[in-house]
């Protein structure tokens, strides 16, 4: 990384053209943080009870699985991919995990293993099919949330199953020491810094960009994409599953509508967080403050007796105001680019900003 | 230059919008649910909060009501809160709420025995009462269950329905659910007990079974009246089959000629009974089902009742129980009619 003033380089990386602080604090992750910490300064001072010392362990234990299932979802979604199948492994996983700990006596490791090699072969199926078989993400991973699910509806059929072995619950629920942390933010940020590294700091995840901007020049350029799509989506079956097993045991209960509706929970978080659904654009801290903004809205909104209704609303507005000022901020900057050039007596090559993909 | 950066502008928008949305949903709370320090009335400070099944459900929404009601009478505060559909775990995240808030007391329809039994406990042990009403939870996961019937007074109505509408005598049928539903089974049992004791003129012909399936029930109901042309009764004990031979019937030359009684709901059945192919049929009243829920919160919080064989009064209703199981029995089903059936809706 290196800062560029020679402006001979202006046209080339639009994103470039500012000094690194700028580049550093005026951009949409930022934005994103502060508005968490804004979100958060707010209830914390304004709304009754939230101040709370249960209110955190309640908002991540709730925003849990979320968390887990954005991170792998963030690499998906950059590819330009999508799954839709998260919810429907993470039910199938607390199925199997329940069924072999109620009825074949597994201790609970044990099930859980069984439970992430699931999780692992629902990620094969939607990889394989995706990557190499060339079909469109949407509507595979469409079928395997039917498939997945159906597979959970003919294993339990309408029962449900309870009764998990009490000290494993005990673990799931118990704080980290005396904090208001829940246990499970460990594997969370254990994950997500293994999320981070690998999107952020390796050339796999350089490559997960470039199949984002465009796959065929990532495929010449040395990028493996069928193999990288495959271990995204065998990562996001994984950790479905992983999610699966912590809501068994947070729930005490596994049915065959166990984590109904996660999918659009996460997507609308990761997008949240500002990943481009076109790929190419976004990072893992922004998609981190997204989760944890909607988990804070919807804590402090149920905390003034709002309804669900009113929860869902608003996060809805927010979701499509954070579109709608992407997609602005990319129409005004393209506009002044091409201000800027036209008021320059010397004309500028018209290559700009192409390197970079823009939505419109 | 820095300042008027458009991403920055764009930001700023950003956190405005939503600072406002904020900012708006604070100041349009209502402030006094939780505070327990305000006394108004008598017992002013008893905060009760319901949680429905889901929000938008006419049942839960007649329910809630009569909780309301009730809560009014005895100088309370009411909430309703809930989560938009009806999944197991939906609810959690409500009870977690009540619980922070030190709500008086939560009464729920549970979306499913256990898994919002640990939020339960979590808040009974932070000095939360907990009834469940509708559905209940694991028995030891709140303070005592508002059960809407029982087994016998359900199959005791149906049955007596169909004796006076086909004057005590004559053949009938049963149209239930499917074959294995555990609830189904038991009231038949039931009735076939009550008609071998008290109405040995009535002569059960069969059991059909429509799944619970519209189109199914619709066919099992041509079919029984095919079989047996001397047929003077159907009991439907399912919401879904008596609805769908009650539309058989009222386009039928059956109309009028063969009784159809059973368990349905007042929306469903308005049609019918007004055109004459449904005299009566029964269920529970949800309205006084949510008002003794209240009133059974009330009467934990102020320490009336505690445990089995403690009685209380709920308001109109009189005086109540609690049994064995920690259940408050809420009476004997409702009989809907053509003279009551316009003041529900649900």
């Amino acid at each position: 990384m290196t800062t560029t003033t020679a402006p001979a380089t202006e046209t080339t990386y639009a994103a470039y053209a500012r000094p690194l602080w700028q580049r550093l604090l005026l951009n949409r992750t930022t934005a994103m943080v502060a508005l968490l910490v804004v979100a958060y300064v707010y209830a914390y001072n304004q709304v009754p009870f939230f101040s709370g010392k249960l209110t955190l362990y309640f908002l991540l234990m709730d925003m849990a699985p979320i968390l887990l299932m954005a991170l792998p979802m963030t690499l998906v979604i950059v590819t330009g991919e999508i799954d839709l199948s998260v919810a429907s492994t993470l039910g199938l996983s607390a199925v199997v995990t329940g069924l072999l700990i109620h009825d074949h006596g597994f201790s609970l490791p044990a099930a859980a293993l069984v439970a992430l090699v699931v999780g692992v072969l629902a990620g094969l199926l939607n990889g394989v099919l995706v990557a190499y078989v060339g079909l469109p993400s949407l509507a595979v991973t469409i079928g395997t949330l039917a498939l997945y699910r159906g597979i959970a509806v003919g294993l339990i059929g309408t029962k449900a199953i309870s009764g998990m072995p009490a000290h494993w619950k005990d673990l799931v629920n118990r704080h980290i020491g005396t904090s208001s942390y829940p246990l499970v933010v460990i594997p969370i940020v254990v994950l997500a810094a293994l999320f981070a590294l690998l999107l952020h700091l390796t050339p796999f995840g350089r490559g997960v960009y470039e199949i984002g901007l465009n796959a065929e020049a990532a495929h010449f350029s040395g990028v493996d994409v069928r193999r990288t799509k495959l271990v995204l989506y065998v990562l996001s079956g994984v950790v479905s599953a992983f999610a699966g097993v912590f809501y068994l045991l947070r729930f005490d209960s596994a049915n065959t509508d166990t984590g109904t509706g996660l999918e659009l929970q996460v997507i609308a978080a990761v997008l949240l967080g500002g990943v481009s659904i076109f790929g190419g654009r976004g990072d893992l801290i922004g998609v981190l403050a997204g989760v944890l903004l909607i988990g804070v809205l919807s804590s402090a909104l149920r905390l003034q007796q709002t309804g669900s209704d009113v929860i869902e609303i608003v996060i809805g507005v927010l979701l499509v105001l954070s579109v709608i000022s992407t997609q602005l901020l990319d129409r005004v900057r393209s506009v002044r680019g091409r201000l800027r050039r036209t008021t320059r007596s010397a004309p500028a090559p018209e290559v700009g900003d192409g390197s970079r993909k823009v939505m419109s | 230059m820095k300042w008027n950066s458009p991403r920055f502008a764009a930001a700023a928008a950003v956190a405005l919008s939503a600072s406002l949305v904020l900012a708006g949903c604070g100041s349009g709370s209502s402030s006094t649910a939780g505070d327990g320090s305000s006394t108004g009335g008598g017992g002013g400070d008893t905060t009760v909060t319901f949680i429905p099944k889901n929000l938008g459900n006419p049942y839960f929404d007649t329910s809630d009501k009569g909780g309301e009601t009730a809560v009014k009478e005895f100088g309370g505060t009411y909430a309703q809160v809930g989560p938009q559909t009806a999944t197991p775990d939906g609810q959690v995240p409500f009870i977690n709420t009540a619980a922070q808030q030190g709500i008086k007391a939560i009464v729920i329809s549970a979306d499913d025995a256990s898994a919002p039994c640990d939020a339960l406990k979590q808040a009974m042990s932070a000095g939360t009462k907990v009834v469940t009403f509708d559905s209940d939870t694991s028995a030891d996961c709140r303070n005592v269950f508002v059960n809407q019937a029982t087994a016998d007074g359900i199959a005791k109505v149906e049955v007596d329905m169909i004796a006076k509408q086909i004057g005590d005598s004559g053949e009938i049928a049963i149209l239930s659910a499917s074959a294995n539903a555990t609830n189904q089974n038991a009231w038949i049992a039931l009735m076939k007990k009550d008609l071998a004791a008290n109405h040995p003129n009535i002569k059960l012909d069969g059991v059909v079974y429509g799944n619970d399936d519209d189109q199914t029930s619709f066919d099992k109901t041509s079919a029984l009246l095919q079989q047996y042309p001397n047929l003077k009764g159907i009991i439907s004990p399912t919401t879904v089959g008596i609805a769908a031979a009650a539309r058989y019937l009222s386009k039928s030359q059956y109309k009028g000629k063969v009784a159809l009684t059973g368990l349905g709901t007042p929306d469903q059945m308005r049609s019918f009974v007004k055109d004459g192919t449904v005299q009566e049929f029964a269920l529970w009243n949800p309205e006084d089902l949510g008002y003794l829920a209240a009133y059974a919160a009330q009467a934990l919080v102020d320490g009336t009742i505690s445990g089995p064989g403690d009685s209380f009064k709920a308001g109109k209703l009189g005086n109540y129980t609690v049994g064995g199981d920690g259940s408050i029995l809420l009476g004997k089903p409702f009989v809907f009619d053509k003279s009551n059936i316009d003041q529900f809706h649900f």
